[in-house]
This record gives C-alpha cells, structure tokens and sequence, in this order.
C-alpha cells in the first residue's frame, strides 16, 4: 500500500519536476581540483536567479554552467581561462567579483576614500574646536585687558 | 560648504534613479556579447533525422535569418510560438530553432501540436550550444544578418508589442 | 464590508495626517497652544484608523474574503492560520498598511511617553511624522490600495509563495519594518531640531532609546532573515549581498553609529549637526530599501512584483522626504555649533572612531549596491557586484573599528589616557595573537585571513571581559556582589551587545574556513563521513503536509558507535502556488551544526543528498541575540527612559553604553 502511494506520487512529482533534461551532480574526485571548482562556482553569477552563486543556486544553468566549470577544471584548465571563457559568453555580469578596471576603480577605492572624506568632516569639525588650540596674539591682549578691567 | 554634501549625493542619486526608471531597460536582461560578433561555431544534429547536422555556416545565407532557442517545457515559448510563425508566414524569415535541453520526441511533439515556423532545427540536448551563444534561459531569439554576424537578440519571449517595436525594426534595417 | 470599513478608515486617517502635518506648524511659528497641542490628538486618530484598517485588512485575509483583490492574489483557503495573518502584511499593499499602522503607533507613542518634551518641540516632531505617514497613506490610497474588490469574487486565492510560508519568514519582515519605522522617530525628532534650530544634550537623550529601539528590531529581523536563508534555502549560506539584504544592513550601521554619536551628543554637547545627520541617513535608508524593494530598479529576489507608477511615486516621496531634509539640514547645521570640547585621546574620540567606520561601511555598502547602476548609465556595460567585493570592504573597514572597540570603552571621557587603557586591555592583545598564531601553526599557515579574523575576534571578547573586571576592580573594598550590582544596565548592554559582535566574528571566520561539506548521491545504508560524525542513509518517505507534499530523507548520524540524532531534511513540492523549497535538517552541537539537505532522485534508488558540518556558526544567533538583549537592558536603564528625571548621581556616575 505504502509503495504504492509512493510510485503514485513520485510520478506527480515527476511531472512538475520533468522539465529540462537534467546533468547528474558529481564532485571531481581529486579533491584539490574540486576545491578549485567550487571557489570559481562562488565567484560566478547565476544568469536566472539574480544576486546568487551558481554555487548556491539550483536553478538550470547554474547547474548547467558548475557542470562546464568541473569539466574544464578536471581536463587542466586554469581557473583564470574557464572565467575568459565565461566572460566571452556572458560579459563581466557573469562575475560577482568585478575585475579591476577602469570603471570600476571608484568601486575597489571606495572603501579607503570614503573613509577618509568622513573621518576628514568628523576630524575637522572637531579641531574647530581642538581643547589645545592656543590663543592667538590678538585673543591673549584682549584676555589681559579683560583680566586688568577686572581688577 | 561640507554641509552640502548630503544634498549633493542625494539629489546625484534621484537623479540616477529617476534616469534608470524612465529608460525602459529590464534590470534582469543582461546584453549579449555577440552583437557585432560572429555567430559561435557549432554543430547539431536535425531534429528531422533525414535532414544534415545544423551548422554556423547554415547562418550566412546572405539573408537576415532569426535563431530561435526553445524547449516543449517551456511556458513562454508557447507563448511567443503563434509569433514565430508569423514571422516565417506572414513575414517571410528565416527561422531557425534550436531546441534546448529538451528530449528529441518532446521537441518533435511540441512542433507537431503548434506548427512548425522553422526552415532547420538543431537539438542542443546539453545545452553547451546554448551557453557558447550566453542564452540564460529560453526562449531566446538572435537575429543574423547575411554574413553570418549577430546583430540583435531577443530575450524573453517576442510577445506583447515586442514583436512590432523591438524585433522587425531590427529585422528592416537589416534588408 | 470589512473592505469598505478599511478603506473609508485610510480616507479618514488622510484627513487627520493632513491637519496633524500642518495645523501644529502653525500653532509652533505663532505661538498658538491650542494648535500645537492638537498634533497629540491628530496622531491618535490617525493611529486608531490605521489599527482599524489593518485590523479590516487581517479579518479579510483570516475569512479568506477573496473579493478583496489582495486576499484572493496573496491567499488560499488551506493555508495555515499563521500563515493567512502572515500574509497580510506579505505583500506590496498590505505591508505599505504594517508601515502606516507602525508610524502612527510609533507617533502615538512619543506622544504618549513625551509628555515631558516642551509642547511646542513635541507638536513639530510630531507634525513631521504626520507628514510621513501622509506620504504613506497617498501612495496606499492612490497606487496601491489594498481593499479593491473583485466583482466576481473567485472560489479560490492564488496563495502565498510557499517561501514565505515559514515562522522565521513571518515575522522577518514586520520585524524589520518596526526598525525602519523606528528610526523614523529618530528622523523627526532631528528634523523638528532643525526647524527650531536648537539640539541640546536632552535631544539626545529623548532620541537615543528610539534610535536604540529601532536598532534592536533591525538586529532581530536581519537576524531572522539571515536564519531562515541558512535553513530554508539549503545551501549553508546565510547572507547573500542581494541589495535587499543591503538596504536592511546600511540602515542598521547608521543606527549603530547614531546610537554611539547621541551619546556624545548627550555627555559632551559636541557632534551634534553630525548626530542629527545620522538620524536623517538611517530612515533615509529605510525609505531606500522600501524603494529598492517596489521599484524594479534593481533585480533581487526580494522584489515585489513592481509597478512604474509605483516607483514614480516612491521616488518623488524619497525625493521630497530625504532631499527636503537635507536642504533643511545644509541650511540649519551651522546654527548647531559645538560646545563640548574633548582631547585626541577621550572616549569621545574613540566614539568618532566608530562613526568613521560604521557610516564609511555603510556608505560603501550604498556604492557597491548601486555601482552596478552607475556603470551601466555611464554606458561603461553591465557588471555585478557581488560578496568578494562586500567581503573585502567588510575586512577593511571593519577590522579598524574592532581593534578600536577593545580599547574605547576604557578611555576616560574628556581626556582620555591611552597607556593606562592598553595596560588593561594587554592581556586581551595577547589572547588576540595567540590565537591567531596558534591557527597558523595548526594550519600551516593556509588560513592567514581566517587567522587574523579569530585573532581579532578573541581580542574583542577577551577585552570586553577586561573592561567588565576592571569596573569591578574599581569599585575595591566592595564585595564581588555589590560591585556587580554598581555596574548599570546601560555598561551591562553595551558590554552584551560589544562581545555579540565578538561572537559573530567568530562564528563567521570559523564557519567560513572551515566548514566541511559532502556532495554525494547515497543510496539507502550508505555511510559518509563528514568532519567525524557518520551520516548513514536509511532512506526516503513520502509526505502530506496541509498545502505541500514532501520527500522526506532520513539520515541517522553517529559519533563512533553512539547515535547522536536522526536528521530529517524535506524537498517540499508546495500546490498553491507550486513551487519547490528545501527544508534543511540542522542538529546543532557546541562546537557547530550538523546540516543535511536531501536533493533529487538519482538513477537506481539513490537520492542526491548535500551534507556539511558548520564550526561555530551558531556564534552568529547566539552574537545576534546578544546584540538584542544588550539593546533591550541598555533601553531598561532607568537613566535612559524618557520623561524620568534624573538625579546628578546618576548623571555622574553614567559612563554608558
């Protein structure tokens, strides 16, 4: 009864699931090329999900493309020529790391220059204001005539 | 002036902003690398068994001719389907379908229930095709001049005034 | 009916927005009591409509009334209770309610709790929010209003994306709305500062446990956001980037760089045109992320289905809300000028130190979320800006502030002195390295990031532990007990919320580093070894839930011989509408969590499964919830209530959070 149930509802499932023909998920089997895959895979962008890895995505090209990428890493390819060849097929989009150009110099700059354009508002704000700021010629006379008055 | 800054960046922001929603862009469209480039070598066999393996040189007719990628499972290719064959009809293109990760009989029963606009067809079963043309998903359509070089492409189904907007100003400027 | 009650409710509450927007501005520029007083009575009515027009929108999703356009598109009769009352505020229209129902609640509450403000600086802080929930309630009323009906009603809704049907996910938005709208009592108490023209140490102390308030609900939701991607998503990850996960995270920093500026502001009367920027950026953000989210500017996976005219209409609100602030703001700053003075080396400084960081951090979080928008107008082609680049910009700017964070709790105010404070916190430095050095030796020295991350995260602890002692150790002659006692809820908070951050630190290097991760296809009696525990496959069942039907795998894993726990994670295939979810298994142990996730059927009986073990990672809910309660005792500090007088002794002794 239980198995019967079972096959029932696995064809359901089937049918909502038999959508594209679908590439079987193996690690490689040397695990240092498999760990160079899967740091490519953390560094792609999926092309249906939008702001995911392929890495984590489980959509179909992305499944798709940590396919290719295993493929290519396994016959000897260098991390850096499996990005090219992405790259040529799908533009810098592809890479959740933007490569250093110029247009994106403002971007990997942005962290060192921000910071000094606020501590520079912060800091200046406060010297105006600097306890140790020493009195000027013309404040020190006023001071000792105020003092003499005073007397 | 420091005090200014805030205004500054926010007014350069809504500018921005206001910029990307007036220009009637898709934030989830990404632009195809092969505009202006040579359509991707490949070969593929026919969905049709008597017919010869689909080829880049099939592209260069000395015609524009429409590459169209779409699989029976996919919803917006039905859709878009009753467009493709006016193209073929009414229009008189020529439309080649490369049917993606699809099973040979599925893709042969999709055509055989809503016709078939395309002159030649390729089964791209693994979808490798696919990915050296930088199809994200189906259905997606490339428009190729007679030298064989990608001068458009459609993404998404060519529904709605898409087909009358986007795809035949393409089209007549080639002709 | 409820429809009709609902939508005359959001007419009525217009009304009243609009006299409390303008009518107390009057009264406060001619000096009119009678109109200034009448901005506490208009908060109120528009707070009751706003509670019966939510309540309206609630029955309708709890009778499932499928006229109502809204319920039939975002219910369905089977789905559970929870999940009806969770969808209310699930969607574009009724979460633009929660936001309106929250801005009048947080209204009525400064309004009730303010008594003690003088009338003429309440009426204005309170018109300003007026004037924001008008805002809301227009763009409610004229591009989205949630009690259209639907003339014939169908038998039946569309239901709810099964993604949200989950506990964490129903109550990760409202609690990150109540934080954003938080924050907006912070926005009008800076902009009502403006227009008079005056902050004082006591504006401070009125907006901090707001700003501290909106900072705990911003910490919690991002928290439960943040959980439920780890356990419903399936892959491990727990943060993504997505510019909705940004627009959740800037607000967050700012309000922790605000709630650390009014402090300044309150002790030293300095930093306030700062301050009260701050306060103008964190809900400026909040209104961002809103915009990002409805805008269909930018493509994330949070996105509601968007709507140009809506985006149109939030833009102009953000443009007049932000900008005219801002143009208040560069008019009116130079009559805030400074009083209080204070050394290089002072807590104070030390305080400008983490503002530095927290709002640079922010800043670029807004950059890189937006750069792919400044490239592609600048025609320069489309790029992506994804975690390498938030994760550099995280390690560079927040290793600064952590370093910092060790030492500036134990600067005097005023003028601090610095060799004293390294000698407390000496030992903490040597922990930091140790612990460092230690990874790399055992490492040999493949891990030299994740070193320097456990490095710095075992100097925060370690130097959070030192300040507690040293406290005690003032405090000589007094039993353990009694100086224990001395120590305020306010120290207790911040030293809670300071080692939260220690703890996620170290939940974040060590889960990164080291997690280990088995992706197999297992047939039924298969065993893998992952990190040392055996997770044998005993096989796979199916499952009716009440709108889903499930596989569900079993996994029982060992630790040598003995059972540990049996792990049961599901793919869920949801109907209404279908769609599939992964509900990961997660045990979790001290040293890290056991997590398993069943895949698809394979060939001949095998089921593709995708094992880990994740060091540490519980560091991150544990460093979260700290974070939160540091907050919540920080907030229960007597000194820091609004309205109670405060003693001089409390003044005195009030070194704080």
């Amino acid at each position: 009864m239980k198995n019967k149930l079972f096959a029932v509802w696995v064809s359901l499932l089937a049918a909502f699931a038999a959508h594209a023909v679908a590439v079987d998920e193996k690690p490689l089997e040397d695990p240092a090329l498999e760990a160079q895959a899967r740091a490519l895979m953390k560094e792609i962008r999926c092309l249906q999900c939008q702001n995911q890895s392929i890495e984590d995505s489980n959509a179909d090209i992305a499944r798709d493309l940590r396919a290719l990428i295993r493929e290519r890493i396994a016959l000897g390819d260098s991390p850096e020529n499996v990005k090219s060849y992405l790259v040529d097929r799908y533009g810098d989009w592809v890479l959740l790391k933007p490569p250093v150009k110029s247009s994106t110099y403002f971007l990997w700059g942005s962290p060192f220059f921000v910071v000094l354009i606020i501590a520079f508002l912060l800091v200046r704000r406060k010297q105006s204001q600097s306890v140790a700021a020493p009195l000027s010629a013309d404040e020190e006379a006023r001071l000792q005539e105020l003092l003499e008055r005073e007397q | 002036m420091s005090r200014f800054v805030p205004l500054i960046v926010v007014a350069a922001l809504v500018a921005l902003f206001l910029g990307m929603m007036l220009s009637d862009r898709n934030p989830n469209e990404i632009d195809s690398v092969l505009i202006g480039r040579e359509a991707p070598e490949f070969s593929l066999a026919s969905l049709d068994d008597a017919s010869p393996a689909l080829t880049q040189a099939d592209l260069s007719t000395g015609k524009p001719v429409l590459v169209n990628f779409f699989a029976s499972w996919c919803v917006p290719c039905r859709a878009e389907h009753e467009n493709l064959m006016r193209l073929a009809g009414d229009y008189r293109v020529e439309v080649i379908g490369i049917a993606y990760k699809n099973e040979k009989d599925q893709a042969i029963g999709f055509l055989n229930e809503l016709g078939n606009p395309f002159s030649k067809t390729g089964l791209d079963l693994d979808g490798r095709v696919g990915i050296d043309w930088g199809v994200s998903g189906v259905p997606e359509t490339f428009l190729i001049d007679g030298d064989g070089i990608v001068r458009y492409r459609h993404w998404g189904p060519i529904v709605g005034d898409s087909l009358e907007t986007r795809l035949l100003p393409e089209l007549e400027a080639l002709r | 009916m409820a429809g009709e009650i609902g939508h005359f409710a959001l007419l009525l509450a217009l009304m009243f927005a609009l006299v409390g927007a303008t009518v107390p501005h009057i009264g406060a520029a001619r000096g009119n009591a009678a109109f200034m007083a009448l901005a506490d009575r208009a908060i109120l009515a528009q707070f009751a409509m706003a509670a019966v027009a939510f309540a309206a929108l609630t029955y309708a999703f709890v009778t499932s009334d499928f006229s109502v356009v809204n319920v039939a598109t975002n219910s369905h009769t089977l789905k559970p209770l929870l999940y009806k009352i969770s969808g209310t505020w699930g969607n574009h229209e009724g979460s633009l309610l929660f936001w309106v129902l929250n801005l009048t609640l947080f209204g009525a509450l400064v309004s009730w709790r303010g008594r003690k403000l003088p009338l003429r600086f309440r009426s204005r802080v309170l018109a300003v929010q007026s004037t924001l929930i008008l805002g809301f309630l227009l763009f409610i009323i004229f591009t989205s209003n949630p009690f259209l009906r639907l003339d014939p009603a169908p038998f039946e809704g569309n239901g709810l994306n099964p993604l949200l049907q989950d506990p964490g996910l129903a109550f990760h938005p409202p609690m990150l709305y109540l934080g954003y709208v938080g924050l907006s009592v912070a926005f009008s108490f800076a902009v009502a500062a403006l227009i008079e023209g005056e902050v004082t140490p006591l504006w401070a102390r009125w907006v901090r446990p707001w700003a501290l308030l909106a900072w705990v609900f911003l910490t919690g939701g991002i928290a439960l956001g943040s959980w439920w991607a780890y356990y419903e998503l399936g892959w491990g990850g727990w943060w993504f980037w997505d510019p909705v996960e940004n627009a959740s995270f800037m607000p967050w920093l700012v309000a922790a760089a605000l709630l650390h500026s009014a402090i300044v502001v309150e002790k030293r009367d300095a930093l306030k045109s700062w301050t009260i920027l701050l306060a103008i950026i964190a809900f400026s953000l909040s209104l961002l992320g809103t915009f990002v989210v409805r805008s269909g500017v930018i493509t994330s996976v949070h996105a509601f289905a968007n709507d140009p005219a809506r985006g149109i209409f939030i833009l102009a609100f953000l443009a007049i809300v932000v900008g005219g602030s801002v143009t208040l703001y560069a008019w009116r700053a130079p009559k805030l000028a400074p009083s209080g003075l204070f050394g290089v080396v002072s807590r104070e400084s030390a305080l400008v130190v983490n503002n530095i960081f927290l709002s640079t951090f922010a800043a670029v979080v807004l950059v890189g979320t937006l750069y792919p928008l400044f490239v592609e107008a600048s025609g320069a082609g489309q790029i992506s800006v994804g975690p390498p680049f938030f994760e550099y910009a995280a390690a560079v700017l927040m290793s600064p502030l952590i370093v910092a964070l060790g030492i500036g709790p134990l600067l005097a105010w005023k003028r601090g002195n610095v060799s004293r404070s390294v000698q407390i916190v000496f030992p903490a430095l040597i922990v930091g390295f140790v612990a460092a050095i230690v990874l790399v030796w055992r490492t040999s020295g493949d891990f030299v990031m994740t070193a320097f991350g456990l490095g710095l995260a075992a100097w925060l602890v370690s130097s959070v532990l030192l300040e507690i002692a040293n406290r005690l150790r003032l405090r000589k002659g007094a039993s353990i007990a009694s100086a224990l006692r001395k120590i305020t809820r306010a120290q207790w908070g911040m030293s809670m919320a300071h080692m939260g951050l220690g703890f996620i630190l170290l939940g974040i290097t060590i889960s990164e580093a080291f997690t280990t991760e088995e992706l197999t296809v297992m047939a039924p009696g298969d065993t893998v070894d992952v990190a040392g525990y055996d997770f044998t496959f005993e096989g796979v069942a199916p499952i009716v839930g009440p709108n889903y039907t499930a596989v569900r795998g079993f996994f029982t894993v060992y630790e040598g011989e003995t059972i540990l726990t049996s792990l049961m994670p599901e793919d869920r295939v949801y109907s209404n509408p279908v769609m599939t979810t992964t509900e990961a298994a997660i045990y979790p142990l001290f040293s890290g969590d056991l997590y398993a996730v069943i895949g698809e059927a394979a060939s001949s009986g095998r089921w593709s499964v995708r094992l880990y073990f994740k060091p540490m990672i519980s560091g991150l809910w544990l460093g979260a919830f700290m974070m939160m309660v540091g907050g919540v005792l920080s907030l229960s500090d007597r000194r820091l209530r609004i309205g109670l007088p405060t003693g001089r002794k409390a003044r005195v002794s009030g070194a704080s959070a």
